[in-house]
């Protein structure tokens, strides 16, 4: 069956409050799941206070804060802070999103932060995304043809250019598929919503000769059709990018070859 | 492939790609789209026929139920129903039960459980129509 508690292991317990910074008026409390693969403990909820005069808004700069300030073992992927990059992808407030986005003030009491969620994790806020960016790969994301290559570029008119969009925006941050309940339960065999999303790009794009053979690939009761339309995805993306309705036109264009 | 072990060696894309895609559920998805949009209007009918049998005495109801439009529009939503609620079981079996043998056994018990069901009342519905 599906697994509805956590393994013994992987229960949260209560962790460290950290001393609050000497001096500071202006606190925002955190509170974040760490988790050391070197040691023999369970995973932990720590407890940090931000001074929010020497930090800036977003939930990023705040962990980084911390990082710099308080604690150098707090581990997590951050890069470009601006929202392009996807690598600070974590569950914030309940919900899967980009830290680097996310404003403070956007959070009511205080924070909590976990790694996004039913992923190995491998340390703190840093989940295993392995079979994420395989389940990419599974679904080839480039242009494939048949037709010799021309001389320039391969031509698409702007109305065909048009329905790319809301699609090529897609960072691969994983907010989304690891929002999804189907995705939880079943990962292994159903693609998750960034994979569908990716592969509606390249289905949908006028230059692609591979359409129907995308669509053979996608044929299957669990790589596409484990979708549930629980709109999770579409709730969580931080770039409000709509997966849901990328993979219900794959559905559509599934049911429009047969009938 | 749900089951395989997470020490094998295989590299991730062989283990996303699995036994390849099965060709299939477009079919299952179809299927139970039309059976919904065919509830729509039988289960309205079922409704009104099952009030309309509360209001009767027995000799009433069997008079009722042996009239052409009435046993056809049950044995019509007895079909999609049961069609209907073999293929939404089928999926909760298998988002959800993730031992092979198990999953297995489920799903040959859901589709034996739909096909009972369908059969044993559309027979009480002929036997009426046909029998009184």
């Amino acid at each position: 069956m599906a697994e509805f508690n956590l393994p013994k292991n992987s229960r949260l317990v209560e962790g460290k409050t950290w001393p609050k910074p000497a001096g500071a008026n202006n606190l925002r409390e955190f509170r974040i799941y760490r988790w050391d693969p070197d040691g023999e403990s369970n995973p932990r909820v720590d407890t940090y206070f931000v001074d929010l005069d020497d930090c800036g808004p977003m939930i990023l700069d705040a962990i980084i804060w911390i990082k710099n300030r308080i604690d150098p073992t707090l581990t997590f992927r951050r890069s470009c802070r601006e929202g392009i990059c996807g690598s600070c992808a974590m569950n914030i407030d309940g919900t899967n999103t980009l830290a680097c986005t996310k404003g403070m003030d956007e959070v009511s009491g205080a924070i909590r932060i976990y790694p996004l969620p039913h992923m190995p994790v491998v340390k703190d806020l840093v989940p295993d995304l392995t079979r994420f960016y395989a389940q990419h790969a599974s679904i080839e994301p480039w242009l494939k043809t048949e037709t010799p290559a021309p001389e320039k570029e391969w031509r698409q008119s702007p109305s065909d250019r048009e329905h790319l969009d809301g699609l090529y925006e897609c960072i691969l941050c994983a907010c989304c598929s690891t929002s999804c309940p189907s995705y939880w339960w079943n990962g292994d065999r159903y693609l998750g919503p960034a994979a569908l999303l990716q592969a509606y790009r390249w289905l949908i794009d006028s230059r692609d000769e591979a359409t129907g053979d995308r669509l053979d690939n996608l044929e299957d009761p669990f790589r596409l059709y484990r979708c549930h339309t629980i709109m999770n995805c579409s709730n969580a993306c931080p770039k409000g990018l709509n997966p849901a309705k990328a993979i219900a036109e794959i559905k559509k264009m599934m049911v429009a070859r047969q009938v | 492939m749900s089951q395989e072990s997470s020490t094998s060696l295989r590299t991730p894309l062989g283990r996303v790609r699995g036994l390849g895609a099965a060709k299939s559920g477009t079919d299952h998805f179809w299927k139970s789209r039309v059976t919904a949009v065919a509830n729509v209007p039988l289960t309205i009918a079922f409704v009104v026929i099952i009030l309309m049998l509360s209001k009767r005495d027995y000799a009433g109801a069997v008079k009722l139920v042996g009239q052409p439009l009435v046993a056809i529009l049950l044995l019509l939503f007895i079909g999609s129903a049961t069609y209907h609620m073999r293929l939404g079981m089928q999926v909760i079996i298998e988002d959800y039960v993730h031992s092979e043998g198990k999953k297995i056994a489920l799903l040959m018990l859901n589709t034996f459980f739909a096909i009972a069901v369908g059969l044993a009342s559309a027979y009480a519905i002929l036997k009426i129509g046909f029998a009184g």
